[in-house]
């Protein structure tokens, strides 16, 4: 016998809205991220976690304080908290002897652990350390993945997904060109993720599109991959699932030729060719027996034929 | 319209390097979520000797590849900006919750699905009241309060016990509509999560906590004909009293009476019992009047009788005691008396 959850209904209209706007959606919300620390931090992990929430900051909740949390041991907690703050994605900052400036990267589907990565901060630059302009608040950068090891290793290609998932903020239909100002790369070299920010600006190129030239604004840091905690492809699948709504239908039988105008496929029926009227000779006029047999109940006939 | 025409950009600052860029293996762009996924092998030797402008360098080629897929898609002009309008995303990530199913169906929309109901139509919002002579919302406070002001005054039909509360009676019947409408809900919630829910009564407790468990063994240890008085227990375990698990109705605390009225209260109780008089129960003493007529008249009879005959055929009695023939009862007191007084006899009438 399962168990009915949510059977009280919400008493006030506010708190319906509450609860439908943290309910399955077919276009969802932004994702939201939290960040927190372990038992212990250090000096950079510090810097660096504030970079990376100076990087995500509208969608970024952190929570004060120690937590005495272990993700790759008991992921409950943090599912949790991703219940309370309506959030999928998590930093987990913690410093230990054995694992120095740790963090860890997840993502939640359905408030269940998805994946989860475990990172060291290696040569850590802060935004700070930089000089010049920054990115304004709450711009989608541009994501730049190289390397082969991105599609040849299934946990790295995996990483990437969840990296793309942590730091584009959300998919756009439309994009202003003059606003695309920010591009963290991350390259991929023999375990290690080099992470990069630069800012962007554009210059003219004498031809249609400009030329770009990239300046250094940090966070820089080199990751290098410990523990990694990947969804088997089965749940990665299904969390992947595409709403009926969103799928685009194909056009089936339309095409446009090049000088434009309008093509269209029409199938039709095999015809029946016993049924088709062909030229009418005395020889294969029916007889009266054979009318009479084949007769059916004919419509009335028009009577103004009889008057006239 | 072209980008070009609007956007002005500054002059590089190298103006021989071009927009152009050339890769072994064509980099995947993703223009919706502005991802480039470049698969070509690093240049190891310049990675070695200047990582960082390696990288930079690598950046900028393929942040040049994205700007130059970006300008390609068609633009528009939005509030001073040129939009450039792009596909849906290609990298697929995963969602952040389930895909929404649809509402399962109630017990009444299948059944009206079935028979082909159609769905009632929008009603309106506002109704108008003909008493109250304005508009009066459907549901909510504002109608519960109209209904109030209107309904001061209920008629009792003719077929109703005048006595009746008729607002009580009103309030009941709303209640259990909603108390009805409330488990329909239920219902359709536990068939929609596929729970068995039993058609009467409560369904079982899987697992009873410590509590619940203590109270089921002391209700337990309860439930004898002698209300546990005879039951073995611990000398440790706290019984209750029957008062514990059947509520006692409590008594009513009456309110100090004044020294006046106590005075009275009491002069009342002496006076009754001073002034007492024997009720004289008239049916009581009807019935004993007839009945000893009665024995009178069959006593003569019976002397008659006897007198009459003259020493007949003598009739045995088999262990019946003479008096039993006056058909009276046999009368207690014979045997030992276990409270009474030592040797004292009682006399007159049982008193209880």
């Amino acid at each position: 016998m399962g168990v009915v959850q949510r059977v009280k209904k919400p008493t006030t209209r506010k708190g319906k809205k509450f609860l439908e706007e943290r309910g399955p959606k077919i276009i969802e919300n932004t994702k939201q991220s939290l960040f927190f620390y372990g038992r212990s931090s250090s000096e950079t992990l510090k810097r660096c976690m504030k970079d990376l929430y100076h990087l995500k900051k509208p969608d970024a909740y952190p929570l004060k304080g120690k937590h005495d949390v272990l993700p790759m041991e008991n992921s409950t907690p943090i599912e949790t908290s991703s219940k309370k703050y309506d959030s999928s994605l998590f930093f987990f900052g913690s410093h230990t002897k054995k694992r120095p400036n740790n963090i860890i990267i997840g993502r939640l589907h359905d408030h269940q652990i998805l994946d989860m990565a475990e990172f060291g901060v290696e040569n850590f630059k802060s935004l700070d350390e930089f000089e010049g302009e920054k990115f304004p608040l709450g711009m989608k950068p541009c994501l730049l993945f190289a390397g082969p090891q991105f599609e040849l290793d299934p946990t790295l290609k995996r990483i990437k997904n969840l990296l793309v998932d942590a730091f584009q903020r959300e998919p756009v239909s439309s994009l202003r060109l003059q606003g695309l100002e920010h591009v963290i790369m991350f390259t991929c070299h023999e375990n290690k993720i080099h992470m990069r920010s630069y800012r962007i600006s554009l210059k003219k190129s004498g031809s249609r599109t400009p030329r770009v030239e990239l300046e250094e604004i940090g966070p820089s840091m080199d990751l290098s991959v410990r523990r990694t905690k990947l969804a088997s492809d089965d749940l990665f699948n299904s969390a992947c699932k595409k709403p009926k709504e969103l799928k685009v239908k194909t056009v089936k039988n339309i095409k446009r030729d090049v000088f434009g105008s309008k093509l269209g496929r029409v199938h039709i029926r095999q015809q029946d060719i016993k049924k088709l009227q062909t030229r009418k000779m005395k020889g294969l006029k029916k007889t009266r027996k054979e009318r009479a047999s084949h007769k059916k109940p004919t419509k009335s006939q028009p009577s103004n034929k009889i008057d006239n | 319209m072209n980008a070009e025409n609007v956007i002005r950009f500054e002059e590089t600052r190298d103006p021989a390097k071009s927009t152009s860029v050339a890769k072994l293996v064509d980099v995947e762009i993703d223009p919706a979520t502005l991802l480039v996924s470049d698969t070509n092998e690093l240049d190891l030797k310049a990675y070695r000797n200047n990582a960082d402008k390696y990288l930079e360098s690598l950046a900028r080629d393929d942040a040049q590849l994205l700007i130059n897929a970006l300008w390609e898609y068609p633009t528009e002009r939005y509030e001073d900006c040129i939009v450039a309008k792009l596909p849906p995303p290609k990298y697929v990530i995963p969602r952040e919750k389930p895909v929404p199913q649809p509402k399962p169906l109630t017990r009444w929309e299948e059944f009206a699905k079935r028979k082909g109901i159609e769905p009632n139509k929008k009603k309106s919002n506002l109704t108008w009241d003909d008493v109250l002579k304005k508009w009066v919302p459907r549901f909510g406070y504002k109608k519960s309060a109209a209904e109030k002001e209107k309904d001061w005054l209920i008629e009792i039909p003719q077929s109703e016990d005048p006595y009746v509360d008729m607002f009580e009676k009103k309030a009941q019947v709303k209640s259990e509509k909603v108390s009805k409408n409330e488990f329909q809900r239920l219902r359709n919630i536990a068939k929609a999560k596929n729970v068995k829910v039993p058609s009467m009564g409560l369904p079982p407790t899987p697992k009873l906590n410590s509590r619940q468990l203590n109270s089921a063994a002391k209700i337990a240890h309860l439930s004898t004909a002698s209300l546990g008085k005879f039951q073995p227990h611990s000398s440790k375990e706290k019984l209750l009293s029957r008062g514990n698990i059947v509520p006692l109705e409590k008594k009513r605390k009456l309110p100090v009476p004044s020294l006046e009225e106590e005075r009275k209260r009491n002069l009342n109780i002496a006076n009754s019992i001073l002034n007492k008089k024997p009720k004289l129960d008239v049916d009581k003493v009807v019935n004993r009047q007839i009945h000893s007529e009665e024995v009178e008249a069959s006593e003569q009879k019976q002397s008659k009788k006897r007198k009459g005959r003259g020493g007949g055929k003598k009739r045995r009695s088999k262990g019946h005691h003479p008096a039993n023939k006056e058909g009276k009862k046999p009368k207690g007191g014979g045997g030992k008396r276990l409270f009474g007084g030592k040797g004292k006899q009682q006399s007159g009438r049982k008193r209880r």
